[in-house]
């Protein structure tokens, strides 16, 4: 399962996280813009890797990464504080709401970490009075109030 | 699991910078916060693109075929959709741990409130800091109102970044932690779910 990245695993990777392009043949695109980097890779050949990385769990998602707020909807961070030994039944409930889009857990009295996103703004309320109701467990909610900064890459 | 082969290489310590290429197409680093209203159209994209893109020569055909529309009107409501920050940007997605950025700190810090504007911008200028927000302190359980979050191969390099930010908000910080992920537990990027079923577009 696990596997040494090689070199152009790492170039795609760098590359990609920047911007996948919005042409008919992307890949064939992204062939070009490897080769502008003196990386010789064919079109099949990175369809290929892109395919491996995300088979192996290497990449986790490979498309659009949409905004909720910006489509009318809600976002929020979340966090619980659960006792151990009820910790995985509440991690099966919380994950089985669609609207949490990524869940942590952290190493804190608040232990359960997780990113809601909602249709409308109104629907985080909800979905978190639904949560409390399932687990009986406070859900202690942390929406941003200020964004400083989003951009993460790392460069390999 | 983790790829020692990117973890023993000298330069790996430096490796990480967010920044470096950072991407002006990014939404939030311009303007667009004008309201953007979703067609039906838009929402049946969503729908068909949130779980990913399918690798194939034309993807966008694919999803094109999926939706009913053609190709070029897929690139460009995607486009579109690009501009107005509704997605942020089309990319891969590495998961950190699987690449070697095993320590994921979630560093937060109790500033004081008249402060936090200006140093959440200094903070968040950082080149090792890929998220920086203001949130609500939830006192007596919580009472940091500064989020960063900096990722490092290892621990001991996330600590040392934490004392940077130590040092930049001096006396106006009452406390900080760092909390370390220690698993994921899941992480599929959000969904549309309700009223979108583009059979039936009245459903609004």
């Amino acid at each position: 399962m696990s596997r040494v990245m090689n070199e152009l695993d790492k170039k795609l990777i760098n590359l990609l996280q920047d911007g996948f392009p919005l042409t008919a043949r992307p890949f064939l695109t992204v062939s070009q813009q490897l080769a502008e980097m003196g990386v010789e890779a064919s079109e099949a050949e990175i369809m290929q890797r892109i395919q491996a990385l995300l088979d192996e769990g290497t990449l986790s998602r490979f498309g659009p990464m949409y905004q909720a707020e910006r489509m009318g909807g809600g976002l929020t961070l979340a966090a619980m504080k659960v006792e151990e030994e009820d910790y995985e039944r509440v991690n099966e409930q919380v994950n089985a709401f669609s609207e949490v889009a990524h869940n942590y857990r952290r190493e804190h009295e608040l232990n359960m970490w997780f990113v809601l996103a909602t249709e409308t703004p109104e629907g985080i309320a909800e979905c978190i009075e639904e949560m409390e109701a399932k687990t009986g467990y406070h859900v202690f909610n942390m929406p941003k109030e200020e964004e400083f900064y989003v951009g993460l890459r790392f460069a390999l | 699991m983790l790829d020692l082969d990117l973890l023993s290489r000298p330069d790996a310590k430096d490796s990480f910078n967010p920044k470096e290429s950072f991407n002006p197409k990014e939404s939030n680093a311009t303007k667009q916060h004008e309201e953007f209203i979703l067609t039906e159209i838009d929402r049946a994209l969503v729908m068909a693109t949130q779980e990913g893109l399918p690798v194939s020569e034309r993807p966008y055909q694919v999803i094109g075929e999926e939706v009913g529309i053609t190709e070029d009107e897929v690139i460009c409501r995607l486009e579109k959709m690009l501009e107005h920050g509704i997605i942020r940007r089309i990319a891969v997605i590495p998961n950190h741990y699987r690449i070697g950025f095993k320590a994921n700190g979630m560093t937060v810090w109790n500033v004081k409130d008249e402060d936090i504007k200006r140093l959440g911008r200094q903070i968040g200028e950082l080149p090792y800091v890929s998220h920086c927000y203001q949130r609500p302190r939830h006192e007596p359980y919580w009472s940091y109102n500064l989020f960063a979050m900096v990722h490092g191969t290892e621990r001991a390099q996330v600590e040392e970044r934490a004392e940077k930010l130590k040092a930049i908000l001096g006396n106006s910080c009452l406390g900080n932690q760092i909390l370390y992920s220690s698993k994921i537990l899941k992480k599929t990027g959000m969904r549309l779910t309700k009223k979108t079923d583009p059979e039936n577009p009245g459903d609004k």
